[in-house]
Order: C-alpha cells, then structure tokens, then sequence
C-alpha cells in the first residue's frame, strides 16, 4: 500500500506546477485534453460495453439490425446465460480455471517468496546473477515453449489433467513475483531483521514474523497479478488439455461454444462477458494493487 | 556497583535448546539452498529444460506418439521453401512493428493526457488498465463479433448511419483487412499497459525541470524533445521490450480471431508452430518454427540490456 501512496502523491505537484506557469484557455483545454481523454475512454471501454449488450439481446435484435437500435436493448433477456449455464458445461470450467489459478498462485507465491528472500536478504556470492537468470526466464515466451513442455507432461503422465497446468503456470508466474518481491524486500529495512537476529531468532522465525508481516502489501500485488496471469493463460490450457471438463474458460469458449457454421453470438458474448466477471470485480478491489504491481515490475 | 559486576560476572548468554534440525535451518547455505529449491527447481524443470528440448526436438522428425530422431537441418530447410513459413515471418514482423508504433505513440500520447491534473484521476486510470485485465481471448471474441461480415457493429455505422459505404465490409474474409484489424486489436489490448507504465515514468520526472525550460523560453514542443522525451527513454526502452517480445510471439489474439486465415494469410509464426505442432502433429517441425522465433527475441533483449546500460552513465550513480 505504501507503494500506491507513494506513487499517487507526487503528480498532485508534478502536474500543478506547470499547469500555473502555462497560460491554457479553459476552451483549448477542453480541445487538447478532454475531447481525446473521451475518445480514448470509448473505444477501450466499447468492446465491453458491446459485449454486454450482445449477452442480454434476445436473437430477435441480434440478427436484425435494421429494425431494432442496435446499441440499445428493448427487451432484455437472460436465455443466453440460461443456455450457458444449464445447457453446456460452463459451470464446471469454471470451477476448473478457479481451482487451476488458485492453486498455481499459491505455488508460485510460496516459492517466489522463499526466492526473493534468499536472493535479497541472505546475500550470497553470485545472488545477483540468480537474480538476473529468474529475470531472463521472464523473456521467455510460452508460445516457443508449448510444443516441448507438451512432450514433458506427457510423459509425466499429466496429460489433459489441470495438474499440468498448475505445474507450468508457475514457470511465467514465479520471475514475475521474485521481481516483485525482491523490490518489496528492499523496502523494508534491514535493522528489523538485525535486531532480531541479535535476539537470537532464527532466519526462519525472522521470515515467518518479521519479513512477512510487513511484506503482505507485496504479496497481496503478487498475488493478484498472478491470479490474473494464470486466470487469463490460454496457449498451455489450449495444448495440454484436450477432454471438454477439463478446459478452461477461455479454451472452453473458443473450441466448445463454437459450433457449426452459425456462430451462437448471444452465448458467445455472455459466456466472455461471465468469464471476464471474476478478474473484473477483483480489479475493482485491488485497483491500487494492480497498478504498483504492474509499474513496479517495469520499474525494477 | 558491586552488585552489576557480580551480574555481569553471572549472566551467560542463554543456552537455547535447538535441536538439529533447527540449527540445520539456521545454517546459511542449507538455508539458501531450500529456500531457491522450488524456484529454480520448477523453472528448470519446466522452462530452462524445455527451452532447450526444444531446440533438439527441432532437430528431429518427432510426431505425436512416436520420439523421431536427429535428422540435422531438414527441419529448416523445409521451411526456407516453405512460403506458408516466409508468409508467417513477414506477417510475424510487420505486425510487430506496426502495432508497436501505433501502440507507443498513442499509449505515449494517452500518458501524457492522464499526467494532466484531472477530476477521478484513479478511476480514469482504472478504467483504462481495463483491457489489460480482461482475458484476452475473451475481449478477442468481442473483437470476433465486432468484425463479423454481417453483424459487424462498424460495417452497420458506415453503410446504415453514415453512408459512406454500399456493402458491409469483409473485415476477416480477405488477406489485408484481415491483417488490419488483428493489428488494431492487438493495439486496443496493448495501449493500456504502455500508458499506465509511461504515466509512472512521467510522474518521477521532477517539475523543476519544467519551471527551469519555461522561464528558458522553452515551447511545449522543445519541453517534451528536450525533457520529457530523454527522461523517460529508460522505462520506454524496457517497456518497449516487452512489448515487443509480447507481440512478436503473441498466439492469443490470432488464433481467438482469425486462426491464421484466410487462407493463412494471419498466420503468424507462434500460431504456425501451433497448427503443425500440435493438431498436425509434427512436433519437431513445429518445434523448428518456434525456435526459429528465438533470433528475435534474442535481438529484442540485447536492446533492452543497452539502453539499461545508458541509463546509468546518463542520470549518474544515484540513479539505479
């Protein structure tokens, strides 16, 4: 939290300052700032916004834009949502991507946590480039790493199992949290841990009752990036899995819900917008969170 | 004054019963070791261990089902005739940097417009980290229906609203529209992440630095090339980074989209290895694609490692 603070004080006088030294006309601000603000906020909230007029419009609407205002519903109705979750198996993906994120959270929490620990408390030679190479597993992308890590699970015997999947998640999820983490540690002082150790804890009780305590704003931004990272995943879910309930939302979706020729637009569109529920209302209540998280890790 | 020295004479530091296996957890290097072991063990296992088996397999005729063997550079030699692969690799490259300059410069742009004193300046930036959020094959199938040839929501503005156009546009039915309007989803998704991270680096730059260019004379235009522009290169240049290794090996938007079609034509290099490494089942050809991907990415880190380098000899040691 402290992070956030920190962040949104300062602009408050960056802005300010040059704002009395120019001599903007109230008219020309309005050209310049506020007409392209609007612009921009329409077009990255439109999808959005079309996604959920699609869910609720009865096919009557959808398909005759002629007759019916197309940005607007007359008569709302819930038959998509209805059909999604009692007629196909959407409530069990679901529960499949929860389970999948959770677990695949925590393991990679609890491993970055012991690794960002070890690299930035208990400094030892050649720390830095351990550091370094979590850092560069960062730039790895899945997309060249699917095809091996499908032979892997293979012969793991995991195969079109969620297991798979909480063991590779952790691979992009763990260098984003060690990042993270190891910049949180650094703010929290080093006496803390000092004065501990002269009191005769251990390392281990120091982690458990002092580094930790304090560092629960970082993991707390750790830990929603990471549920979101792994609620959004897609190219993994899409390779390893293969049996329908044990996809994942957005697999599900996309290979499931497709069917035929005429594509069910209605279903479609409520089935997006019910998969993008979860990580929208944890944003809502983590906003601050996210955007330390995401301007620290750039920042590190 | 007696009675501290018999004190002091007394007072032993308290024996602490620990046993072994306490104190095995208190001993440094036991300790460094178990704590890195799940980290680096699961990234060896499967990242570091993969990355390289994918290289071999790209060097093998493996399928599904059966372990190929080493058949040198036949794998890539097919793929130079392959014009489906040099089709990929144009696609792959002019995607990338089209939408990274069209995402920079706006991302740029709307950073610049947030780092203006504004009313529900947090909820703004809330609204705006929005796309990021989402998952992306979810507001790509929102893109999908955006796009479709005939419900799309814009082909209905052009031809019904505004009458600039008789027939509905075939947004994903031809080759260059269709390459078109992945990139324009691609920047929708991509802006935020820009913005919001630029907006960070705008905030650390010091006002001071302004006053001093105003009472200098300095235009609008000279304050941004002369300040704010080489102030903020650093973070441009990580994030910059990113994005590009992001969007080069992007699978997501493409393949919810489009799936490489019409007629391969979006075919990008990711989705490529996809289609014939795992439904074709030729995995070491589609392992030969994807690490074909990897001169790239290698390129792309190499830009950030230097203009990291710069960073420091241009703003001093302070400035780590």
């Amino acid at each position: 939290m402290s992070d956030a603070v920190a962040e949104t004080k300062p602009p408050a006088s960056t802005t300010d300052a040059p704002e009395l030294l120019s001599w903007d006309s109230k008219a020309r601000r309005v050209v310049v700032l506020y007409v392209p603000l609007l612009c921009f906020v329409i077009i990255l909230l439109f999808p959005f916004y079309w996604m959920t007029m699609t869910a609720f419009k009865p096919n009557a609407e959808l398909y005759n834009l002629r007759d019916h205002n197309p940005f607007w519903i007359s008569s709302p109705t819930l038959d998509h949502i209805y059909h999604l979750l009692f007629n196909t198996a959407y409530p069990k993906w679901l529960w499949t991507t929860m389970m999948v994120a959770v677990a695949s959270t925590f393991l990679s929490l609890l491993a970055s946590t012991l690794a960002a620990y070890a690299i930035q408390r208990l400094r030892f030679r050649g720390s830095q480039y351990v550091g370094l190479g979590i850092y560069l597993a960062y730039l790895v992308p899945p997309s060249i790493l699917f095809i091996p890590l499908a032979t892997i699970v293979f012969q793991l015997g995991l195969f079109d199992t969620p297991f798979a999947l909480i063991l590779v998640y952790p691979t992009f999820l763990i260098p984003f949290c060690t990042w993270l983490l190891i910049g949180y540690f650094k703010s929290i002082p080093y006496e803390l841990e000092e004065c501990a150790l002269i009191d005769g804890a251990t390392r281990l009780q120091i982690l458990r009752q002092i580094t930790l305590p304090l560092a629960v704003p970082g993991l707390i931004s750790a830990g929603i990036f990471s549920f979101t990272l792994s609620w959004n995943e897609f190219i993994y879910a899409l390779a390893f899995i293969q049996s329908s309930e044990n996809k994942t939302v957005a697999v599900a979706i996309l290979t499931e819900l497709v069917t035929g020729d005429v594509y069910q637009w209605g279903a479609l569109m409520a089935g997006a917008l019910l998969g993008s529920l979860p990580v929208a209302i944890f944003y809502s209540f983590f906003v601050d969170y996210y955007v330390s998280s995401l301007t620290g890790a750039v920042k590190e | 004054m007696s009675v501290t020295a018999i004190e002091t004479e007394t007072w032993t530091r308290p024996k602490q019963q620990k046993n072994l296996l306490v104190r095995l957890f208190d001993w440094k290097p036991f300790l460094i070791f178990i704590c890195l072991l799940p980290a680096i063990g699961l990234l060896m296992v499967f990242l570091t261990y993969p990355l390289g088996l994918g290289i071999w397999l790209a060097f093998t005729d493996t399928t599904i089902g059966r372990s190929g063997k080493w058949i040198g550079i036949e794998n890539f030699e097919w793929l130079m005739e392959d014009p489906i692969f040099w089709s990929a690799v144009f696609y792959s490259v002019f995607y990338t940097a089209v939408a990274t300059v069209l995402k920079f410069g706006l991302g740029l742009w709307l950073a610049l417009l947030l780092n203006n004193h504004l009313p529900w300046k947090s909820m703004l930036r809330a609204i705006i980290l929005l796309p990021w959020i989402v998952p992306t094959v979810l507001s790509a199938i929102a893109f999908w229906f955006i796009y479709d040839p005939q419900f799309s929501i814009i082909s209905y503005m052009l031809v019904e609203v505004l009458g600039w156009r008789e027939t509905n546009i075939n947004f994903l039915g031809e080759a260059w529209p269709a390459r078109w309007s992945l990139i324009a989803a691609n920047v929708w998704r991509g802006i935020p992440f820009v913005a919001i991270s630029l907006l960070a680096g705008l905030q650390t730059i010091s006002p001071s630095l302004y006053e001093a260019a105003l009472l200098d004379g300095a235009s609008p235009w000279q304050r941004f090339r002369f300040i704010t522009f080489p102030m903020l290169l650093p973070i441009l240049a990580i994030v910059m980074t990113f994005s590009i290794i992001f969007t080069f090996t992007d699978f997501q938007l493409v393949y919810a989209i489009t799936r490489g079609g019409p007629v391969n034509a979006t075919q990008i290099m990711a989705t490529l290895a996809f289609q014939k490494g795992i439904p074709g089942g030729q995995l070491g050809e589609g392992a030969a694609i994807a690490v074909s991907m990897i001169p790239f990415l290698v390129f792309a880190t190499l830009f950030s490692y230097f203009a990291l380098a710069r960073r420091k000899w241009q703003q001093g040691e302070a400035n780590d």
